[in-house]
């Protein structure tokens, strides 16, 4: 590269010279500058190279790469990206934080739900647990009431059924009584003869026997 | 045959190489379509993939880019 | 007029200050040079100015700074894990210098940093040099067997060896290439299509008729090229991550 500061010199003296020259039309050169080609002098573009290809410019290039790229890679490792990490960071966080503390609400919210359905819940057993014993104590009630209701009946009905039994073995015995005499007023009529009462129902007796 | 004329055909030549670029591009891409129409939801995922796949079939074509740029201009 | 319409002009450097002479060579501070320094600029002031008022309802600023943080690091601890947090603020600083280099070149008359392949190429070189090391660090010499795969023939071992040695060389090229080629094919269309803008417009009347399908097609590039800018910063971190990764758990 020990030729190239003296190429460069001729370059950067040749540099107006190339915007001045009227190039004609795209036709590039015919080579770099002492290439020797014939057609060099006719098509008069160009005397340097391709710039993005021209060797001169490239040590210049290099430096300048390097120092802004180191720049920059400085400024953002050191500078820009931990500012931008730290905005983010912050970001996550309180985002974190505030949804932390939104589910803690929800989950306030949800035990709150559930607390009331459990009040809920035990209201209504115990609603159904009074209608029940309501229910069985009036049941039974009514069944007590029943039952002794019908022992008195029943009393009163066996009581009247013994009077019943008396007065119609009552009415028998007089019907016997009635009928002895009866029988001895028939048979003192028709024969004269004087018939104890006890002979007619003996007679009786043997009739019905 | 005048030097000039033979570079720039040369040149011209050079280029058809980025026809071949052409179609690796128009190859990886229209495959992806194709995949990604079949299964759309792993289509993102790979997205990423098919671009690398296609700057790497289109460097190579940017290489008789700069072969015909080297004829042009350099030699 | 004709310097107008050299799509190639666009990537020309000036000195703005210098040369001066350090260490036997030429540096002088150019356009690159001022727009690296932009670039820095704006990514540490719009993520400063994003932090400093914050607030926990993000506003819009604070929105795109913390949109801007979570992608990158969303992204290192996909593809590195919990291991690739010392590399995040690397990753971050790659992604957002490639980001704003790309976006800033999208102004018209604004150099694009990235459009030189010295750049990317340093860039890459610098990210997969890291891959070495660090994997030298972690390992020691067994991370030489990421280049010796498992369950490979002995016969064909020693060629399978030499592929996975020339595509891990390939990488930084492929790398920086990728990020050089796309930034400066994208401006040089984008040149030439409003070059043709303006060759039909000083064609008279029906020259500007005819101007309005390439003028078209330059509104139509321009929004390409936001995603290309966006696309290639994020491809350039992403592979770096890859890549890293095969430094931090190398699969034997």
């Amino acid at each position: 590269m020990s030729q190239s500061t003296l190429v460069v010199a001729e370059a950067t003296t040749e540099a107006p010279a190339t915007g001045e020259a009227p190039a004609e039309g795209t036709a590039p050169a015919g080579g770099e500058a002492g290439h020797g080609t014939e057609s060099t002098g006719a098509e008069g573009g160009h005397h340097g190279a391709f710039p993005p290809m021209d060797a001169q410019s490239f040590p210049s290039q290099i430096f300048w790469l390097v120092v802004f790229f180191g720049l920059l890679y400085l400024l953002m490792s050191k500078l820009a990206l931990p500012r931008m990490a730290a905005v983010l960071n912050n970001r996550h966080k309180t985002l974190e934080a505030d949804l932390s503390k939104a589910s803690a609400l929800k989950n306030e919210t949800e035990s709150a739900i559930k607390s009331y359905e459990k009040a809920l819940a035990d209201a209504r057993a115990k609603a159904q647990g009074i209608a029940t014993e309501t229910r069985a104590r009036m049941t039974a009630e009514v069944e007590g009431e029943r039952s002794k209701l019908e022992t008195s009946v029943a009393a009163k009905i066996a009581a009247a059924e013994t009077r019943i039994a008396g007065l119609k073995e009552q009415a028998m015995k007089d019907v016997g009584e009635v009928a002895a005499e009866t029988a001895a007023d028939i048979v003192a009529e028709l024969t004269g003869a004087q018939v104890s009462k006890a002979d007619a129902a003996k007679a009786i007796a043997g009739l019905k026997g | 045959m005048d030097p000039v004329a033979a570079k720039m055909i040369g040149a011209g030549i050079a280029c058809i190489g980025m026809g071949g670029a052409g179609i690796g591009v128009g190859h990886i891409f229209g495959n992806f379509l194709a995949g990604a129409l079949r299964n759309p939801a792993a289509a993102s995922a790979q997205f990423t993939n098919a671009l690398i796949g296609a700057a790497l079939a289109e460097g190579l074509g940017i290489f008789s880019l700069v072969i015909a740029l080297l004829l042009l201009f350099a030699v | 007029m004709a310097q107008g319409i050299d799509p190639i002009h666009q990537f020309q450097l000036h000195d703005l200050a210098g040369p001066w002479n350090i260490a036997g060579y030429e540096i002088s501070f150019t356009n690159s040079a001022l727009f690296m320094g932009i670039a820095v600029g704006v990514v540490t002031l719009t993520l400063l100015a994003a932090a400093s008022r914050a607030a926990l309802v993000p506003g819009r600023l604070q929105s795109v700074g913390e949109l801007w943080y979570e992608f990158i690091h969303n992204m290192v601890r996909n593809v590195l894990g919990a291991e690739g947090k010392p590399f995040f603020p690397l990753v971050f600083s790659l992604f957002s210098f490639v980001l704003v280099a790309n976006l800033l070149g999208m102004f018209p008359y604004f150099f694009t940093v990235t459009s030189h392949v010295v750049v990317t190429g340093t860039l890459a070189v610098f990210v997969v040099g890291l891959v070495v090391v660090v994997g030298i660090v972690k390992h020691g010499l067994g991370w030489f067997k990421l280049f010796v795969p498992h369950g490979v023939p002995m016969v064909i071992l020693p060629f399978i060896s030499l592929i996975e040695v020339i595509s891990f060389l390939s990488r930084p090229v492929s790398l920086g290439l990728r990020l050089f080629g796309n930034m400066l094919a994208g401006h040089i269309v984008l040149k030439v299509f409003a070059g043709f803008v303006v060759l039909l417009g000083s064609m008279g009347l029906g020259g500007i008729v005819g101007a309005i399908a390439p003028l078209g097609m330059a509104v139509a590039l321009t929004a390409l090229e936001f995603l290309v800018a966006f696309l290639q910063a994020f491809v350039f971190a992403i592979l770096t991550c890859v890549y890293l990764n095969d430094a931090l758990h190398t699969h034997h």
